[in-house]
């Protein structure tokens, strides 16, 4: 992508000088950056660096000390704004079948029936669970459930989809059939899309933009434009130059 | 069709146990000892002649058994309602809990046993002090599950919901409760029993009917057999009521269950 088109794109996210402190301790200083409708941004960072609580304060979980996100320029509020989110853990609801599942942001939203129907029918077949539908979480595995978690982050058609490593405990192939589903997904939508992982070959393979965090109190250290097309081969050349850059940057003390 | 060939182990040695300790009990009573205690025929007899025909008292076996069991209906589902309203509710607000739970932590391991002088003076001694010792009995039980259950609630459910735009009311009533029933399930277990075993000792202090009025008009008429069967019928009873409540507890938290 050209300068200039970028230039073009709509903002999307605008963050102003995000600070966090939890009591004398800075985790987060001073962040600032933009991210443009339908980018699909990887954040990566050592562990512990802080990436957990830069989203969390992104959806108001947790106050922030100052500065500002802005959603579409006024300030980001998950019960206005169509934002979802898809965390490491499980956090299907246990009591719902996986169809119940995927409905559950729309019940909340109180999506006409009809809709509601179709939304989770599409989604339910996208990942590939409409077999699985009548079924528990308890009788799922754990790449199922995050499926369920992402048909049900996708079926509300959020503007901003956030993702905490999402992938973080499946096992290697698993992740990749994952992550192709959530390129397609994202190519589909247009969403844009906040993906945090330690993982920076995920990084590499996901992003269209790669942002670098330092070690705590985290500040952006860079960020990079991901311009190698899609499908991606994590074997290619131009695939291992960039990752070997992004670890580079990490790689930092 | 393994399943099948496991009900029948289980079922056999359930009727081998039973008929086993009926041997055993049959025997024991043979000697000295029969002269305090009946053996199991008389008392058996005595449970089925009764049971819709005979009386003890003024009654049949089943309308005492229904008397109790009336008690018991009627202080366990107040108590129940109660005690779910207020476990959410101090489980779901720091403000609620902050008063309610010094208050609640003093009531509740005061046995309902203990509040019979009390009811009486208060309310009487008719039913509604029975039902009152009840409610007590069922109200703690499920009032504590409630609360530690809606307390611990996961924080990612809640999360997840309030990412997807849930408000406080819709957390409260789309992830907080539905989280809550299983514990709300294994205090309604417990609060079942404990009303079980409230409604005999309120019926033994005051009352003309039901099982445990059995068992203490039986000792102070000396009739052996008497209290034996009320104490045969008050474990039939209960073990059928948690069989009833086992079966709705399945259905209602099917997704609890791993696997079947």
């Amino acid at each position: 992508m050209g300068a200039e088109e970028r230039a073009n794109r709509e903002v999307k996210v605008k963050v102003n000088h995000l600070t966090k402190k939890f009591g004398d301790l800075l985790v987060l200083d001073d962040i600032s950056f933009d991210v443009e409708k339908g980018d699909l941004l990887c954040v990566v960072g050592p562990t512990g660096c802080g990436k957990t609580t830069f989203l969390n304060s992104l959806t108001k979980i947790y106050d922030v000390t100052s500065g500002e996100i802005l959603l579409d320029g006024h300030p980001a509020d998950p019960k206005k704004d169509h934002i979802a989110y898809i965390f490491q853990g499980n956090s299907t609801m246990p009591w719902l079948t996986v169809e119940q599942n995927v409905a559950f942001g729309l019940d909340i939203r109180h999506t006409p029936k009809k809709e509601k129907q179709e939304l989770t029918d599409r989604y339910l077949e996208i990942v590939g669970l409409t077999k699985y539908r009548k079924y528990y979480p308890k009788q799922l595995s754990a790449s199922m459930l995050q499926r369920v978690s992402i048909a049900r982050a996708f079926a509300t058609e959020p503007e901003l989809l956030l993702m905490d490593e999402p992938y973080g405990q499946l096992d290697i192939e698993l992740r990749f059939k994952l992550e192709d589903e959530l390129v397609r997904l994202w190519q589909m939508t247009g969403t844009t899309v906040i993906f945090i992982t330690h993982n920076i070959e995920e990084a590499v393979y996901l992003g269209e933009n790669i942002m670098i965090l330092t070690n705590k109190p985290t500040t952006v250290k860079e960020r990079l434009a991901n311009p190698l097309p899609r499908p991606r081969d994590i074997a290619a050349p131009e695939f291992v130059q960039l990752r070997e850059q992004v670890t580079d940057l990490i790689r930092w003390w | 069709m393994k399943k099948k060939h496991i009900n029948a182990m289980e079922w056999s040695c359930a009727v081998a146990s039973i008929f086993a300790f009926l041997c055993l009990w049959h025997l024991g009573v043979k000697g000295d000892l029969g002269r305090l205690m009946p053996g199991p025929g008389p008392v058996i007899r005595m449970f089925l002649e009764t049971l819709f025909g005979g009386r003890i008292g003024s009654c049949t076996m089943a309308v005492h058994i229904l008397y109790s069991l009336a008690r018991v209906m009627a202080g366990y589902f107040l108590g129940a309602a109660a005690g779910v309203v207020l476990g959410l509710a101090m489980g779901w607000s720091r403000l609620v809990e902050a008063v309610f739970s010094p208050l609640f932590r003093i009531i509740r391991p005061i046995p309902p046993i203990a509040w019979i002088p009390i009811s009486i003076i208060w309310i009487g001694l008719g039913e509604d002090a029975k039902i009152f010792l009840i409610f007590l009995a069922s109200f703690c039980n499920v009032t504590l599950n409630a609360w530690s259950g809606a307390k611990s609630v996961d924080g990612d459910y809640l999360r997840a919901a309030q990412m997807l735009g849930a408000g406080k009311g819709q957390l409260l009533f789309t992830v907080v409760l539905p989280a809550t029933v299983p514990s709300i399930f294994a205090g309604l277990q417990v609060a079942l029993s404990s009303c079980w075993a409230t409604v005999l000792a309120a019926e033994m202090v005051r009352s003309s009917e039901g099982l445990g009025w059995i068992i203490i008009a039986g000792m102070n008429n000396n009739d052996m057999v008497q209290i034996m069967t009320g104490i045969l019928a008050i474990g039939f009873v209960g073990m059928l009521l948690s069989m009833i409540f086992r079966k709705v507890e399945t259905r209602l938290c099917r997704w609890n269950k791993s696997d079947s």
